[in-house]
């Protein structure tokens, strides 16, 4: 499993889902904390290209051995690419969650969305008081 | 009500094991993970923490007579040094509990129950025993680890100098295993070959360390909860609570063979005589789902777009790779090949039932 660490150029949610720019779209995952919480991954269910996604509201399902969670958009948009290699390989969202564990593309409706999320720092802090 | 710890807390914290409340203890859900314990089980052998179970002995002129009578099973058919699983159930039939019972003479019967069911259980037994014989709760008087795994004997023989090969599969015998008396059980909850070793709970934290060195080299992982819930799954292992209760008999949950009917009597017989003339309604079967999707306990099962049953475990088979689980429905739909639909989240999903156990060593 990857270890924890949180890279500076993304964003983070309360929910620990994590958001990269990337042009004007964001490439969003959950984080290493939230794999390590969930155990080994054996289900990703991703939404539909084309989907609306709304800020803290779920667009699809990761599943470990143990525990059903949600995952929750970090911003309202619209899903513009699902990372469909997952469904096959779940696994991989422990391996590489910042990575090839990416699940989709948000095109966020507010283009300022992804600045208003936390920073790597603030995610840390907030992770340390999650015990 | 803070969970009670094992005497192996200490060692599962130093082991980096993820500590869960399950059943009113805290234990290690996993330490490196589920999928790589699991692994470890089928392919070498793993160790677990299993002190929170529960365990009641009968002892003194009567003992076996007095626990016969609570119990489906019958210890008249087994010799001493020879343990079986058996079925505590109401008058009704129901479980109350699902027990395993080790004859050490016809005056002394040790029953090892589930956790959250140790104290229900020796309120009920103490209720119902003959008198007699002492009936009495040694839950805090033994602590309990399970080896399993194909190279589980091999490794637990490092440590004994008896033979431990020759205690056949449900046998037991009071031997020494790194110094300390115990009793080793050719028994467990995997589906592979191991023993389960009842131990003092003083000596419990040194043999634990002890299994775990002698069994490094060959591969031996400590495992958690997560990977004795996905392995007992896999070798359809009824979990009380889940799977079996005290609204379901040993016959809906396919467990008939723990229940002699040539026995005078025990507790439920005359509820499960009615149920056996009339023939089970529901039954408890495997099956696995035929599209993307993972069942888990409590999911509706459908029929026509209607619930007729209910999911009792399920999970993402590490050693198969496909979903499987179990649920009580209709007798009707109960046979191999049968299809229904699992409800998640809202949505049908196809299912069909297959033979089980669905992993079976070799």
């Amino acid at each position: 499993m990857a270890e924890l660490s949180y890279p500076e150029d993304l964003r983070y949610t309360e929910d620990h889902e994590w958001a990269r720019k990337e042009g004007d779209v964001l490439v969003v995952g959950i984080t290493s904390f939230a794999q390590s919480q969930l155990g080994d991954v054996v289900y990703v269910d991703l939404p539909d290209v084309g989907k609306e996604v709304k800020a803290g509201s779920d667009f699809g399902v990761v599943e470990s051995t143990k525990a059903v969670s949600e995952l929750l958009s970090p911003v309202d948009g619209t899903v513009t690419e699902r990372n469909t290699p997952l469904i096959d390989a779940p696994e991989t969202v422990n391996e590489d969650p910042y990575g090839k564990g990416w699940m989709i593309k948000v095109k966020p409706a507010d283009p300022g969305a992804f600045d208003k999320l936390m920073d790597a720092k603030a995610y840390a802090e907030f992770v340390s008081k999650q015990g | 009500m803070a969970p009670r710890r094992t005497p192996l807390y200490d060692a599962h914290v130093r082991l980096g094991g993820k500590m869960v409340e399950f059943a009113g203890w805290e234990l290690p859900v996993q330490y490196e993970g589920v999928i790589a314990e699991h692994k470890a089980v089928r392919e070498a052998a793993g160790l677990f923490d299993v002190s929170h179970m529960g365990e009641i002995v009968f002892e003194g002129p009567g003992a076996l007579e007095a626990c016969n009578e609570l119990v489906t099973n019958d210890l008249n058919r087994i010799a001493d040094g020879q343990a079986i699983y058996a079925g505590l159930l109401n008058e009704a039939g129901g479980f109350v509990d699902d027990v395993i019972c080790y004859r050490f003479s016809p005056e002394k019967i040790l029953v090892c129950v589930n956790a959250s069911n140790a104290e229900k259980d020796f309120a009920w037994m103490k209720a119902r025993a003959k008198p007699g014989p002492d009936v009495r709760d040694e839950s805090a008087d033994w602590a309990q680890l399970a080896i399993q795994g194909p190279k589980a004997v091999g490794i637990l023989q490092k440590l004994a100098k008896t033979d431990l090969s020759a205690i056949a599969f449900f046998h037991f015998a009071e031997v020494e295993l790194d110094g300390k008396g115990v009793i080793a059980a050719r028994t467990g909850y995997t589906g592979e070959d191991g023993f389960e070793i009842f131990c003092r709970p003083t000596d419990a934290e040194a043999l634990w360390e002890a299994i775990l060195a002698a069994g490094k080299p060959e591969g031996l992982v400590p495992c958690g909860l997560g990977a004795r819930d996905s392995l007992r799954l896999e070798a359809k292992l009824a979990l009380y609570g889940n799977d079996i209760d005290d609204e379901h008999t040993p016959l809906e949950a396919g467990l008939g063979w723990i229940v002699k009917f040539d026995k005078p009597s025990f507790v439920g017989k005359a509820a499960l005589e009615k149920q056996k003339a009339e023939g089970p309604k529901r039954k408890l079967v495997g099956f696995t789902l035929t599209e993307r999707g993972i069942p888990r306990h409590g999911y509706p099962v459908l029929a026509d777009g209607a619930q007729v049953g209910v999911v009792t475990s399920g999970t993402m088979s590490p050693t198969l790779g496909i979903p499987i689980g179990l649920a009580y429905v209709p007798t009707e739909l109960a046979s191999e090949g049968s299809s229904f639909a699992v409800e998640i989240r809202g949505k049908p999903v196809a299912a069909q039932v297959v033979k089980t156990p669905f992993y079976k060593r070799k």
